[in-house]
C-alpha cells in the first residue's frame, strides 16, 4: 500500500475517534492508516472504478461521487476533518471544492505539489515543464489541471476568507521553514472557517 | 483462485410452518410452506450463512440447475458458486421463494384451508416486512441465528434493507444492488398500469381464474412488456434493436414489424406462460408499500437509525427504474447514522437489468466485499 510522508503530518492533526472524509482517497491507504493509529471513522470519496475496488479490498468505506459536482448529500459540519491529499491540483472546481470541504467539515486538510519549487522553476528556465517526485507526470499525460504555488494558494485562501490554521512545507520529506515557496516541493495546510 | 464453477444440480427443499404468520396488513396466514434452496455448507459456528432475496420474477432457484431440467439455471447463477463472487466454498447461501409466490411457496394458487379452493384474490396482501419475517422463521428452522450477509437486487435489495431494520442483530452485512428505499410516484405509476392490464383482462375473473380453467395471459403479457421497457435503458434498446424492421421495410400491419415489438411480445408471452398473475399483483403492491421512512415522518435517516449492519450499496448509471439517486438516498442516510457503508455507481448501458449481468467491475466489487466478510 502506498504510504506518503504527508500522511505523518495529516495524522498529527487528527484526534482519536474523529470522523474523517478523504476526498480522492485512492486505494484508501491514508484512511486505513488513520483507522489503525487514530481509530477514526473514515469515509473515502473516489470516482475511479479501480480505486474504488482497491478501497473495498482494503476494507475502507468508500463512496463513489464526482467531486467536481460538489459534495451535495453530505451534511453541514458532519466531519471533523475533510482531507484532500495531493488531489486539489487535479480538480477544475478549485474554489467550489474548498468551500464544500469547509461546509461538511470543521476543518479541511489540503496538500498539493508546489509548482513554485526551485527545481520546477529551473526546469521552466531550461525550457521544459517540470517532472519530479511531486510532479511525476509528463505535460501530455498529467492528471493535473491547475498549476499553482504556495503563494498562489495563500492568496486564494485570503480572497475566499479561508483561515490558514497551520501550514507545513517539505522538500521531499525534509521540513522547510524558510522560503517554502522556493524551497518546498509539497505543502500541507490545515484550513478552517473564520471564527 | 479456481475457475468459477456452477454449484451443479440442486434440489429445492420445503419447509412447512404451522404457526400463523401475522401480516403487516393486520391479516394473518394460518399456515404456509416456503420453498428454498441452499448452496455450500453451513459451518460449525453457523456464521457463514448468506440470504439471497429475489425480486419480482425471481424465486428460490438462485444457482445451479435441476438434474431433470438442466436448462433451468438459477437466476443469479453468475454470482453464486465455487470461485464466483458469492463463493459457496466460503458461504452457505440460501434462496427462498417469497410468500405469495408462484414457484412452490404458499401463494394465490395454493389451497385456502378455509375454503378448500385456491386462494386466488383472497390471498392476503404480503409486504416486504412480511417476507422478511417469514425468512427469519426459516432461518430459525435452519439454526441460523445471524446472517453473515443478506443480499438482494431491486425488490430483493428492499428485503435486505428491511432485514437491517427488523432484525438488526441478526445481519452482519447488507448488500443492496439497484435498489431503493421506496418507490417514486413514477415507479408506482408503472406498477399501476401493469396491474390494470391484469385486472381488466376478461380472463381475470376477479382473481379466481383458477376455477375457470383460464389465466389472464393477455394482461400478464402486457404487464411484463411494460416492465421490460422500464428495465432497459434507451441506449440499450437502441443498440439491441434500433429501428430494425423484420421485413426490411414498412408493410403497414399490426403484426410484428420492428424487432423491438418482437422482443417485447416474446418476453411477454414467455412470462405469461409460467408466472402467476395474482403473484404479479401482490408483488407489485409489496413494492409500492415498502417505505420504512413512512413511520418516521418520511425521514429515511430516522428510519435507518435502527440498522447496525455494514452496507454495500450498488447502482447502475443507466438504471432509471431504480436510479442511482435512490441508492444515494440510502447511502447518505446511512452515513448520517455513522454506519459503515460503501457505494459504487457502475457504468453500464443495460439499465435496471444490469444487476443480473456479470460486468467485471460490478462482480469484482461484490467479490472483494464478500471476500472481506469474516465468518
Amino acid at each position: 500500500m502506498a504510504y506518503r510522508y504527508d500522511y505523518e503530518v495529516i495524522t498529527k492533526w487528527i484526534s482519536p475517534g474523529e470522523r474523517v472524509l478523504d476526498l480522492g482517497c485512492g486505494d484508501g491507504s491514508l484512511l486505513r492508516h488513520l483507522a489503525e493509529v487514530r481509530q477514526v471513522q473514515g469515509y473515502g470519496v473516489e470516482n475511479d472504478a479501480d480505486k474504488l475496488l482497491a478501497c473495498v479490498r482494503n476494507g475502507i468505506n468508500v463512496i463513489q461521487m464526482d467531486m467536481e459536482k460538489g459534495l451535495a448529500g453530505l451534511e453541514d459540519g458532519f466531519f471533523d476533518h475533510v482531507i484532500m491529499s495531493l488531489s486539489l491540483q487535479a480538480m477544475h472546481n478549485t474554489q467550489g471544492i474548498l468551500a464544500e470541504m469547509l461546509r461538511v467539515g470543521r476543518e479541511a486538510v489540503v496538500s498539493f505539489p508546489n509548482f513554485g519549487y526551485w527545481r520546477h522553476r529551473q526546469s521552466i528556465l531550461n525550457g521544459h515543464m517540470p517532472v519530479s517526485e511531486s510532479l511525476p507526470h509528463q505535460w501530455f499525460n498529467t492528471p493535473n489541471v491547475r498549476f499553482f504555488t504556495i503563494a498562489d494558494f495563500d492568496a486564494l485562501c485570503a480572497m475566499n476568507g479561508i483561515v490558514v490554521r497551520e501550514r507545513l512545507a517539505f522538500d521531499e520529506s525534509t521540513l522547510i521553514e524558510e522560503e517554502p515557496n522556493f524551497l518546498a516541493s509539497v505543502a500541507v495546510y490545515r484550513l478552517g472557517r473564520p471564527d | 483462485m479456481i475457475q468459477p464453477q456452477s454449484v451443479g444440480a440442486v434440489v429445492p427443499q420445503r419447509a412447512h410452518f404451522a404457526e400463523p404468520l401475522p401480516l403487516r396488513s393486520g391479516d394473518a396466514l394460518p399456515e404456509y410452506e416456503l420453498l428454498y434452496e441452499t448452496y455450500g455448507e453451513l459451518n460449525a459456528a453457523r456464521s457463514n450463512a448468506v440470504l439471497v432475496c429475489h425480486a419480482l420474477s425471481g424465486s428460490h432457484h438462485v444457482a445451479g440447475h435441476y438434474a431433470d431440467d438442466p436448462g433451468n439455471i438459477g437466476w443469479w447463477d453468475n454470482l453464486v458458486g465455487p470461485g464466483k463472487p458469492l463463493d459457496t466454498r466460503k458461504f452457505f447461501v440460501i434462496g427462498v421463494n417469497n410468500l405469495g409466490g408462484c414457484h412452490g411457496t404458499t401463494g394465490p394458487a395454493s389451497i385456502n384451508p378455509a375454503s378448500g379452493k385456491p386462494w386466488g384474490a383472497d390471498f392476503p396482501f404480503v409486504t416486504v416486512e412480511d417476507w422478511v419475517g417469514a425468512q427469519a422463521r426459516l432461518a430459525d428452522r435452519l439454526g441460523i441465528e445471524r446472517f453473515a450477509a443478506v443480499v438482494g437486487g431491486s425488490l430483493g435489495g428492499m428485503q435486505a434493507l428491511s432485514w437491517t431494520l427488523q432484525y438488526p442483530e441478526r445481519i452482519g452485512h447488507a448488500v443492496l444492488v439497484a435498489s431503493a428505499p421506496r418507490l417514486t410516484a413514477q415507479n408506482i405509476a408503472f406498477n399501476e398500469v401493469a396491474r390494470q392490464a391484469i385486472l381488466t383482462d376478461p380472463d381475470f375473473h376477479g382473481g379466481h381464474y383458477y376455477e375457470h380453467g383460464v389465466v389472464p395471459a393477455r394482461g400478464l403479457k402486457l404487464a411484463r412488456m411494460l416492465g421490460h421497457i422500464t428495465y432497459l435503458s434507451d441506449d440499450a434498446m437502441a443498440d439491441k434493436f434500433g429501428r430494425t424492421l423484420r421485413h426490411g421495410k414498412a408493410v403497414y400491419s399490426y403484426d410484428v414489424e420492428f424487432e423491438i415489438e418482437s422482443y417485447l411480445r416474446y418476453q411477454g408471452d414467455k412470462f405469461a406462460g409460467f408466472f402467476d398473475a395474482n403473484t404479479y399483483l401482490l408483488t407489485t403492491k409489496a413494492l409500492d408499500y415498502f417505505d420504512p421512512a413512512f413511520e418516521h415522518g418520511g425521514l429515511l435517516r430516522a428510519a435507518l437509525a435502527r440498522a447496525s449492519a455494514d452496507f454495500l450499496v450498488v447502482s447502475f448509471s443507466t438504471d432509471w427504474r431504480f436510479s442511482p439517486a435512490r441508492s444515494r438516498e440510502i447511502v447518505y442516510s446511512l452515513l448520517h447514522n455513522r454506519r459503515n457503508v460503501s457505494y459504487a455507481e457502475i457504468e453500464s448501458d443495460a439499465g435496471h437489468d444490469s444487476f443480473l449481468l456479470d460486468d467485471a467491475h460490478y462482480h469484482g466489487l461484490l467479490a472483494a466485499y464478500f471476500d472481506r466478510i469474516k465468518v
